[in-house]
């Protein structure tokens, strides 16, 4: 039965084949006649396009063909952006640029050569004279009067502005008893750096007038709409795959200028042509995350109760909008007030356009962003009226139970906040961690216990709060000979659905785990989808795949009882059988599926064969919880950090397989310490990348990390029937402020409130250069 | 130019442009598409063979310079149907999401195993410091490592 393999630590189905080196990536898949895609990219953040030679580059070997914005200008579709807000300034996004750059990465030519160093040759022949143009990479610089436009026929770089509003604000401002405690924190940019870069094969067939994409993308369905659109081809005649995809993360959630002009350039020539995004390339011209800068305002009484939070964001939307850009920060005011019971609220949201790369969807996507606000705050809170950190959040978490309103208009699903902060509590031997620290401050050494209690809000629908549909379809057809071939419409790349999902079809029709297949990522082989992101794959998707087998199920049980003569609701799956409640009568399930594709003697009315679709839309979204505790060590004589401990504990609902939560656990988890202590990308005055290697951009290695000491509670949700909430950005949501309060714990012997991440070194140093000893106010 | 190379035991010989890198080599001319390119700068190891018994990046070593070689890559591990021990160990403890990083980081581990059979956590961590991974957080590649050093032997 379904209890049995749901829950089950299971080995990965997805692993033979990627262990082996069998697997195909976008990059392994070769087609004849193969043509290669070469870009020319802007090496300035701001200028004018004068002019464009491609005469050399013409004439290089092998070189078939090399294309300018000109070019595809009216042939070729704008990028595309699935937000619609209020007042959104969406500017034109051309594949390749027309008259004007604003990022450095902005493809500018493309080259299609018969191989690839060819085309790389002849990239590097085409001539581009530039006219350097003021740039602007400051967002408060953007928003002054007489800053250099981004988009000069927009008359301003301020591309939206959202409020969110709620409760008594005249009754708080009103109330003098209140401390008010105020704080800027800047949330900086970083590179998804999936360790596959993106890549593309377009292949167009002129007789049939059909279009095949092979793309690295967590989208397939909704690519192969956008590419259609921007190709202007009848949607019926294209088909994207999303092979083997080699880590996303949110970046490949996106429909790219690079994507287009692939299909533009095997469309001209006739001939497939492919594009592998080199690592450079990726650090400038794939979609960067986070970048906000976040003002806040917290009112809370002499007791620990905070009565009301004021957010003031500026969230740095780069120079174009790509898929999701300006509704991302939109989550983080949604988010704002993380699990406490705070009446009172206020965010504004401005987007700003400056001359970098579009900020888009990065694991968590707006609500790292609005867990480090409120996690920083309440420790600010904490500190301000010498509470333990422990204490203030307690005092501000609802009451466990269902359907918590918030004055954000969110409503959380289920929460048991208590429960979890209590389980890391003990899990991290808070308590003792407290004492020790008071112990090596005497040494003058320096220990910091930081803690981060997160909701999040996950499992992306429903299609009313979505850009692009919140619904996941999912498919189980029963093949004649018995075994089950599952279609999912999410596209996962990493997460293991081909295991998780394979356990619930499985325990469902009651045959064994081996017999289930499961596929993803071809648009012509999976009917339809929107795709892998906001940790809704399981809860949507699986969801969507339940109630299929759900479906196939009453169908197999009305055909067992017409045999068996009992009643189809009788009729029980296990074992590979179909029988009686009392096991008296049964019939092989292979039996029953002979007779559903045979069909001589079906009960009336009943259609042959056995697949069935369902489209899942799930009611609200879902919000998993937790507590991590980070224990820091500072170096006194130079600032660094190192994390001696961190313990997690995680409610992303009913657990499916164990071990794919601790390793989405574990991934998160690194990504967020990554942008604690040493993850940054930066950008000059000028716009210039200056982090645009994996020499300069500080990915983190397997050195770097404690052992995660992990645990879960289990708080099911009832927004779906399978009560999962998902789990894949829940240790990059709860991380950063964790880390960030553990160092700022450490450090507030010295007087230190607050510290910008990365949590640098020298950032660090300087404290300990000016500030008193740490002995001083050890007591 | 022309070189020999023998690759998982394999002798190819090819005439081949002498700036030709031999993870392309590998990948668009023997056909071994199980070694990948992250980052094409020898910073991520996702490229990541055994040269002569040496874990190297194949990104920044040219075909020419393995000309008379031995190189082994993640599809020369398994013998006669059964996975090498870091394979399995991979499989059993969850050492992979993605699956991108995995062959360099297996390569790497078997140089680690080769020169250390047990090592420490904190040496297969040093072990595999030149290999980036995005999914994991390492946790579970230091684990499968175990594994396979436990494993290995028998």
């Amino acid at each position: 039965m379904a209890a049995k393999l749901l829950g089950e630590r299971i080995k990965r189905k997805e692993d033979p084949r990627l262990i082996q080196g069998r697997a195909h990536y976008v990059d392994d898949i070769k087609l004849v006649g193969m043509l290669h895609l070469a870009f020319v990219r802007s090496p300035y953040g701001h200028a004018r396009l004068t002019a464009i030679n491609t005469g050399a580059a013409r004439n290089a070997p092998g070189v078939v063909a090399v294309f300018t914005g000109e070019d595809l200008k009216g042939r070729l579709g704008f990028v595309p952006c699935a937000v619609e807000m209020d007042g959104l300034k969406i500017p034109e996004h051309p594949c390749l640029a027309i008259g004007e750059v604003r990022y450095v990465g902005e493809p500018v030519a493309a080259v299609v050569a018969t191989g690839r160093y060819l085309a790389a040759d002849a990239a590097a022949l085409v001539e581009v004279d530039y006219d350097m143009l003021p740039a602007v990479t400051s967002m408060e610089q953007a928003l002054e009067k007489g800053s250099p436009l981004v988009h000069e026929s927009l008359g301003d770089n301020l591309a939206f502005v959202a409020k969110i509003e709620g409760g008594d604000w005249k009754s708080v401002e009103a109330d003098p008893s209140l401390k008010v405690i105020r704080q800027r924190m800047i949330n900086q940019r970083l590179g998804p750096m999936a360790i596959e870069t993106r890549g593309v094969i377009a292949s167009y067939s002129p007789g049939e007038d059909t279009l095949t994409v092979w793309s690295s993308t967590q989208i397939p369905h909704l690519l192969k709409t956008h590419l259609a659109i921007l190709n202007k081809m009848d949607e019926s005649r294209c088909r994207v795959i999303a092979p083997e995809v080699g880590g996303a993360f949110g970046s490949k959630l996106n429909v790219y200028g690079e994507e287009g002009v692939a299909c533009f350039a095997s469309r001209q020539l006739g001939k497939p042509v492919k594009w592998i995004e080199g690592r450079r390339e990726n650090l400038a011209g794939t979609i960067h995350g986070r970048d906000q800068i976040d003002d806040v305002e917290i009112y809370a009484k002499p007791d620990g109760t905070v009565v009301g939070l004021k957010c003031f964001i500026l969230a740095d939307l780069g120079a174009y909008h790509q898929f999701l850009t300006p509704g991302i920060p939109t989550l983080t005011a949604m988010m704002v007030l993380g699990c406490y019971n705070i009446k009172n609220v206020f965010v504004e949201t401005k987007g700003v356009f400056t001359n970098k790369m579009a900020t888009d969807a990065y694991r968590g996507a707006g609500r790292p962003e609005a867990t480090y606000i409120i996690e920083r705050a309440m420790d600010l809170v904490a500190r301000e009226l010498g509470m333990d950190p422990v204490d203030v959040r307690m005092k501000n978490f609802p009451a466990p139970g269902k359907d918590i309103v918030l004055p954000t208009g969110v409503n959380y699903d289920t929460a048991n906040y208590q429960k979890t902060l209590k389980k890391v509590l003990k899990l991290s031997g808070y308590s003792k961690l407290r004492k020790e620290q008071v112990r090596l401050r005497k040494k003058g050494k320096l220990l910091g216990i930081g803690l981060s209690t997160y909701v999040e809000i996950c499992a992306m629908g429903p299609s009313s709060r979505m850009p692009a549909g919140g619904w996941e379809s999912g498919t189980v057809r029963v093949e004649p000979t018995g075994k089950v071939t599952v279609l999912t419409g999410a596209s996962p790349h990493g997460q293991g659905e081909e295991t998780s999902f394979a356990q619930i079809v499985a325990g469902e029709l009651g045959i064994p785990y081996d017999d289930v297949t499961v596929f993803h990522g071809d648009t012509a082989q999976v009917p339809m989808g929107i795709g892998t992101f906001g940790s809704r794959a399981t809860a949507v998707g699986g969801s969507a795949i339940y109630y299929a087998a759900q479906r196939i199920k009453k169908k197999m049980a009305r055909i067992a009882a017409h045999k068996l003569e009992i009643k189809p609701g009788e009729v029980v799956f296990a074992d590979g059988k179909l029988q009686s409640k009392d096991g008296s009568k049964s019939v092989a399930f292979t039996e029953i599926v002979t007779e559903a594709y045979y069909a001589r003697q079906l009960p009336p009315g009943v259609e042959p064969g056995l697949s069935e679709l369902y489209v899942f839309e799930p009611p609200n979204f879902t919000y998993p919880f937790g507590a991590h505790v980070a224990v820091t060590e500072i170096d006194a004589q130079t600032g660094e950090v190192s994390l001696r401990n961190y313990f997690a504990v995680d409610d992303c609902g009913r657990i499916l397989n164990p071990m794919l939560v601790d390793g989405q656990v574990h991934g998160g988890l690194a990504q967020g310490i990554g942008q604690a202590l040493w993850e940054e990308l930066i950008y000059d005055e000028n716009g210039q990348l200056l982090t645009g290697t994996l020499m300069d951009y500080a990915m983190p290695r397997a050195r770097q990390f404690p052992w995660f000491e992990t645990a879960n509670t289990e708080t099911r949700t009832p927004v779906n029937p399978l009560g999962v909430k998902g789990v894949g950005e829940a240790g990059t949501i709860g991380s950063t402020p964790a880390l960030v309060n553990s160092v700022v714990d450490a450090m507030s012997a010295f007087g230190v409130r607050h510290i910008d991440m990365p949590l640098k070194p020298e950032k660090i140093w300087v404290h300990l250069k000016q500030g008193a000893m740490p002995g001083r106010d050890a007591a | 130019m022309k070189i020999g190379i023998k690759i998982n035991g394999k002798w190819h010989e090819n005439d081949v442009e002498p700036r030709l890198l031999l993870v392309h080599y590998l990948r668009d001319v023997a056909s071994l598409t199980g070694t990948h390119i992250g980052c094409e700068s020898s910073l991520c190891g996702a490229c990541t063979v055994l040269l002569n018994g040496d874990a190297v990046k194949s990104c920044t070593v040219l075909a020419v310079q393995a000309d008379g070689a031995e190189v082994t890559t993640i599809e020369g591990l398994a013998r006669d149907g059964n996975l090498h021990p870091l394979q399995q160990g991979f499989w059993e403890e969850h050492g992979l999401q993605c699956g991108f990083c995995t062959p360099g980081m297996i390569m790497s581990a078997c140089q680690l195993l080769a020169r250390n059979p047990h090592p420490s956590r904190g040496e297969i961590r040093e072990g595999i410091e030149g290999n980036l991974c995005r999914c994991t957080g390492y946790q579970h590649i230091v684990k499968a490592v175990e594994w396979a050093a436990e494993h290995s032997g028998k």
